[in-house]
C-alpha cells in the first residue's frame, strides 16, 4: 500500500497498478471503512481498480494524520467479501439497433454474433467502482475471448442504458453522453435517479447478471419503469 | 417573491457550495466555480455563505422584481443596472419592486455572482442546491435558465446589509497560480514538470466548468505505460497523450486515466474559476504545507473583512 498526496486537500491510497479482484477488495474494504466511520472532515470518497483518493478538509486534519488513521484502517481489516455484496440483475435487450458495434465485437472475438450475447449474459461481473461520470459502474469480469479494443473515436452521443465494451471491461451509460465504448445492447431500466436513495442502481461491490429480453420485454419494462 | 427570468445570459445556473458524499457515486461536487466571489456575494446580503445563487458567465442574465430586495454582485468586473441606476460590485443594493436587474458582459473575467438575500429556494438535491447540467439534476430543474424561468426567494430574518471592512479586490491577486505536485508527478522529467512551471499557458475555447483546456509547451511523461483510471482531486492538472494540460474545474469527471503532473491549490481555485478563454496562466509550485497555510490566511481574510 502507498500513500501519496495527490493535492492540498486529497490523499491517494494505492494498492497496486492492475486489475485484480484481490486489490479490488482491498479498495473496496477501505472504502468501506471509511465510509461507516462517517468522519465529517472527510468531504468525498473516489474508489477506482486499485486505488481510492480520499477528499479531506485540510483546516480540520493533515495529510499525516489521514495516513496514520488509512494505515489503521488498512491493516486491521479482513478483506470483504465479494459473496457478501448484492447480486444485481439486469435485463438487456442485443438488439441490432441497440448494439450497433455487436458485429466488430463478434468479427474480434471470431465467434458468432449469438455466441457473443450467450457469453456476455452468462457471465457474473462486478462494479469495480462508479466513476467517470453520473453513475457509470465500472464491471469487471469481462470473458476474456469478448475484450475488444474501444472506439479509435468516440462517439457524440450514447444512448442512456447503454451497454458497452471497452478493452477488458463492460459498464453501462446510465445517462446519455459521449462515449467509445464499443456498444453491444440496451437496458430499459433507470439506471440513475437523482431522486432516489441512493439515487444509482449499481454500487460499488455489487455483483452484476445480465438477462438477455426481446425487444418487446425491452419496450414493456420501459413504459413500466417509474 | 419571485424573480422572472427576462434574459438568461450566456450560461446562467443555481449554484451553492457543492455536492458533497457522492462522488463515489460518479458525482461532480458541482457548486460555484468561484465559491469565493460565492461567498463574498451571499455574506454582502445577510445569507449564509453558501446560500444558492445565480452564477453566471460571460454574458449575464437580465432579472424582473417581483417585489423589493436586497443584492450584491462579486466576481468578474460585469455592467450591471437596476433601471437606470448602476449597480455596484461588492456592494448590498436594494432593488425596487417591479425594476429590472440587468447584468452585461463580463469584462476581466469569466463568472459573476449574483445573491439576494434570503437565498434562492430550489429543493435540494443529495443535500445542494447546485445545478449539474450534465446530469440533469438540481438548481433549477436541472439546468442552465432560460428566459420565463420564474425563481423563488426563500426568507430572510437579515435586516442590515454586511459592509465589508477591507478592501475585496485585493483577492484577485495576480501573479502565478500555485500548484503542488500531483500524484503521478514522478511520471514526468524535471525538464517536462520545469516546463509547466517555466512558460505560459493559454486557455482554449474548449474549457468549461468540467475543465479548462490549456495551449502551450507540451508536457509528456517519461512513462510510457498506461495509468489505471485513479481519482481525480479537484484543481488536477492532467496531461492527456496531446500533452497539453487540462485543469480539472467542479463540474469535473470524477475518476480518469490520465496522469496529473500538478494540483492548483485550495485557495487560488478561484482564480481558475475567473480564467476565461485566450486568458494567460502561469503556474509556480509551493509545498502542501504552504498551500494549507495560504488557505488558512484566505478564511481569516474573509472572517476579518465581515466582522461585524
Amino acid at each position: 500500500m502507498k500513500i501519496i498526496p495527490a493535492s492540498d486537500s486529497s490523499l491517494l491510497v494505492v494498492f497496486g497498478n492492475t486489475i485484480s479482484p484481490d486489490v479490488q477488495q482491498r479498495v473496496l474494504a477501505l472504502f468501506h471503512a471509511l465510509q461507516a466511520n462517517q468522519d465529517s472532515r472527510i468531504r468525498n470518497l473516489h474508489p477506482a481498480y486499485a486505488s481510492l483518493l480520499i477528499d479531506f478538509d485540510p483546516l480540520l486534519m493533515t495529510h499525516e494524520d489521514l495516513a496514520m488513521f488509512v494505515e489503521s484502517v488498512a491493516d486491521n481489516r479482513q478483506p470483504a467479501v465479494a459473496e457478501g455484496h448484492a447480486l444485481r440483475k439486469i435485463p438487456v435487450c442485443y438488439d441490432a439497433e441497440f448494439g450497433p458495434d455487436l458485429p466488430d465485437v463478434a468479427a474480434h472475438a471470431r465467434l458468432p454474433i449469438d455466441e457473443v450475447i450467450r457469453l456476455h449474459a452468462s457471465a457474473t461481473y462486478q462494479v469495480c467502482f462508479l466513476g467517470f461520470t453520473v453513475g457509470f459502474a465500472y464491471l469487471g469480469g469481462l470473458p476474456e475471448v469478448l475484450h475488444t479494443p474501444r472506439l479509435a473515436t468516440p462517439r457524440r452521443t450514447v444512448a442512456a442504458g447503454s451497454i458497452g465494451i471497452a478493452g477488458g471491461q463492460t459498464g453501462i451509460y446510465p445517462t446519455e453522453t459521449p462515449g467509445g465504448w464499443r456498444l453491444i445492447g440496451r437496458t430499459p431500466l433507470r439506471m440513475f435517479d437523482p431522486q432516489a436513495q441512493p439515487p444509482t442502481r449499481l454500487q460499488a461491490g455489487d455483483r452484476v447478471r445480465f438477462t438477455s429480453i426481446d425487444r418487446e420485454a425491452f419496450e414493456r419494462l420501459r413504459q413500466e419503469r417509474p | 417573491m419571485t424573480i422572472r427570468v427576462l434574459k438568461p445570459g450566456l450560461s446562467t445556473t443555481v449554484q451553492d457550495g457543492g455536492r458533497y458524499g457522492y462522488t463515489h457515486l460518479g458525482i461532480s461536487p458541482a457548486g460555484a466555480a468561484d465559491s469565493l466571489s460565492l461567498r463574498i456575494a451571499n455574506l454582502l446580503v445577510g445569507n449564509g455563505e453558501y446560500a444558492p445563487a445565480l452564477e453566471m458567465t460571460l454574458l449575464g442574465a437580465s432579472l424582473e422584481f417581483e417585489e423589493g430586495a436586497v443584492v450584491a454582485v462579486s466576481g468578474a468586473q460585469c455592467d450591471c443596472k437596476a433601471g437606470q441606476n448602476k449597480v455596484r460590485a461588492n456592494e448590498a443594493v436594494e432593488i425596487a419592486a417591479g425594476s429590472v436587474l440587468q447584468c452585461g458582459s463580463m469584462t476581466d473575467g469569466a463568472r459573476c455572482y449574483l445573491s439576494i438575500r434570503g437565498g434562492l429556494d430550489v429543493p435540494l438535491v443529495m443535500g445542494s442546491a447546485s445545478t449539474d447540467v450534465r446530469g440533469q439534476f438540481g438548481g433549477f430543474e436541472g439546468r442552465r435558465l432560460k428566459s420565463g424561468d420564474v425563481l423563488r426567494v426563500g426568507k430572510s430574518r437579515a435586516t442590515e446589509v454586511r459592509r465589508p471592512a477591507g478592501v475585496l479586490e485585493e483577492v484577485r491577486s495576480s501573479g502565478p497560480v500555485r500548484v503542488t505536485r500531483g500524484a503521478q508527478n514522478d511520471w514526468f522529467s524535471h525538464e517536462m514538470y520545469a516546463k509547466l512551471l517555466s512558460t505560459p499557458y493559454q486557455v482554449t475555447e474548449q474549457s468549461d466548468r468540467a475543465g479548462l483546456r490549456l495551449q502551450g509547451e507540451a508536457v509528456s511523461p517519461s512513462e510510457k505505460t498506461q495509468l489505471l483510471t485513479d481519482g481525480i482531486p479537484l484543481g488536477a492538472i492532467q496531461v492527456p497523450q496531446s500533452g497539453q494540460p487540462i485543469i480539472l474545474l467542479v463540474d469535473q469527471q470524477t475518476t480518469g486515466g490520465y496522469p496529473k503532473i500538478a494540483n492548483i491549490i485550495t485557495a487560488d481555485m478561484h482564480r481558475i474559476g475567473q480564467l476565461r478563454p485566450r486568458h494567460q496562466v502561469r503556474f509556480a509550485e509551493v509545498s502542501i504545507a504552504d498551500a494549507v497555510e495560504a488557505l488558512r490566511h484566505q478564511e481569516l481574510w474573509l472572517k476579518g473583512i465581515f466582522v461585524t
